[in-house]
């Protein structure tokens, strides 16, 4: 326990303290509510589908989720090449206790990222439904941030350096992110596009947001809770198998 | 002593048995059928041209790397079957350095410390000494971020003795730093085997380092140990007067060619990365 705490903590401070970061992750977030909620508001209106920013939000704090969570899981190749991981594998601990203390942080992390998403959207006009699931809107959060986290660290634990990041970028995280919904509304879409938002577990997590805060859905809060808790235990268990046959 | 007493049996008197080692990585053989043994309470120094298998060996002895065969002990216990005892009973200083620059000395310390079960108020206490030891005290708060060179190395010292290991392993521990801050290291590492018994496994390029610090060397070349005793028999052996140049008479003076592995591009990529490596 206290191995997973630590780990845990380790991750938090670090992202307390590197405020340029903070910032910085949230230039991208800001630029897709600006330039698309704005830019494609009229014609979304026109197009009968109501207020393109209510829309768009939750797409967006999933968005800044999801790149959170991959980067940390990610940032375990910097730990390992920069020896940091070492460290922690001489220690008499075990590896799945530091793969779980880890991954927990990363996801603690983009959740809060998420969370600050959500405080920009309501200085832009956003307001959510219900305020009382709020709660529920963090469970779910944390829930997308940690498959993710866990994603990155299955990936980062195969890699030797950041030669594949590109490829990581332009292969998994984009077309995650671009097939999920968060930018359009998922009904009545080429057959091809239909499958391929379907097998995009981010499409669940940007569901289950949007259900939550304006109270529309595709696929169903139950439906949503069950892909992701699912594909969260699958990343979570291939994550600690490849963590643990990393040989420094 | 030499390299017969190699397969000698274990014997209450050691800490480390090698022995049969050999690590394959694909075709290539890093470490070739080495066996040595290291004294309880013994300074022993691993001397070795670039490539020769030393971080390959410190690497087996500490868990971090499978050997394809033979057999190691530590204190009694098996790296491969038994990590986790192995584990807590050494402590280490890696080549690179391996603290976590986003963290203040003192959260170093404390990680450590969480990790290795070493309870709260003794770990408080320990870490206060060890700083205070190190000199670095005064700068506990600091990020690990600001601290030189030389810094970082005494904070990795005082760390890797804060649960108290049996044996110190420190691969190649001086590179890098100046005279005055490799004397001060050495004082402290020295007076520590001696009033602890820690005993003390050091790699090193440096030969007049070995050569005053270390009770018995082995030196070791294309991955086999090629000699190894105490510095005067080395150099009787040889016939020279100087443990360099026993040691060049017993690896050849051809240069060793070191491929830039792709570490050394990920570190220029943090460079560019971090633009300049400093903020």
């Amino acid at each position: 326990m206290k191995t997973i705490y630590i780990l845990w903590l380790r991750q938090i401070k670090r992202y307390l303290r590197s405020r340029s970061r903070i910032v910085g992750s949230l230039g991208q977030p800001l630029l897709f509510l600006l330039a698309l909620g704005y830019g494609l508001g009229s014609t979304f209106k026109a197009a009968g589908e109501g207020n393109y920013f209510t829309f768009l939000a939750p797409g967006v704090i999933g968005m800044s989720i999801i790149f959170t969570a991959i980067f940390s899981g990610i940032e375990l190749i910097w730990d390992r090449q920069f020896g940091f991981l070492k460290e922690t594998m001489v220690a008499p601990v075990s590896r799945l206790n530091i793969m779980v203390g880890r991954t927990l942080g990363g996801a603690t992390v983009a959740t809060m990222q998420g969370l600050i998403v959500f405080f920009i959207t309501l200085f832009f006009g956003f307001r959510p439904e219900n305020w009382a699931l709020l709660p529920v809107l963090i469970i779910f959060m944390l829930l997308v941030a940690l498959l993710f986290t866990a994603l990155g660290t299955a990936i980062a634990s195969v890699l030797e350096d950041m030669q594949g990041f590109q490829l990581i970028m332009n292969f998994l995280v984009m077309p995650l992110f671009f097939l999920s919904g968060a930018l359009f509304p998922i009904e009545n879409l080429p057959s091809v596009l239909t499958v391929l938002v379907g097998i995009d577990p981010l499409s669940y997590g940007i569901d289950s947001f949007r259900s939550i805060l304006s109270g529309t859905a595709s696929f169903g809060l139950g439906l949503d809770l069950s892909v992701l808790v699912i594909v969260t235990l699958f990343c979570l268990g291939l994550g600690s198998y490849l963590f643990s046959r990393i040989e420094v | 002593m030499s390299t017969e007493d190699v397969n000698r049996p274990k014997a209450d008197g050691t800490i480390i048995n090698v022995s049969g080692l050999i690590k394959k990585f694909g075709e290539f053989t890093a470490v070739d059928n080495i066996s040595f043994s290291v004294k309880r309470g013994e300074i022993f120094a691993f001397l070795g041209p670039n490539g020769a298998g030393k971080s390959t060996t410190i690497k087996m002895l500490t868990t971090l790397l499978h050997p394809t065969s033979g057999e190691i002990t530590l204190d009694g216990h098996n790296p491969v079957i038994d990590s986790s005892a192995v584990r807590r009973s050494f402590g280490i200083v890696f080549q690179d350095p391996s603290l976590d620059d986003e963290l203040t000395a003192w959260e170093n310390m404390e990680f450590h410390g969480v990790l290795y079960g070493v309870e709260k108020l003794l770990r408080r206490k320990r870490i206060e000494e060890l700083m205070k030891f190190v000199e670095l005290w005064d700068r506990r708060d600091s990020l690990v971020k600001e601290f030189s060179g030389g810094m970082k190395r005494r904070l990795e010292i005082a760390r890797g003795l804060l649960h108290h290991p049996k044996v110190m392993f420190l691969d190649e521990p001086t590179l890098g730093l100046d005279p005055q801050t490799r004397n001060h290291m050495w004082n402290y590492l020295k007076e520590l085997n001696k009033s602890e018994g820690v005993t003390v496994f050091f790699t090193t390029h440096y030969m007049e380092e070995a050569d005053r610090v270390a009770q018995r060397i082995a030196i070791i070349d294309h991955g086999k140990i090629v000699a190894s005793g105490s510095s005067t028999e080395l150099k009787e052996r040889t016939g020279k007067s100087s443990l360099e140049e026993a040691f060049l008479e017993l690896t050849g003076k051809t240069i060793r060619e070191e491929e830039a592995g792709s570490i050394d591009h990920l570190r220029s990529m943090r460079r560019m990365w971090r633009g300049g490596g400093k903020k």
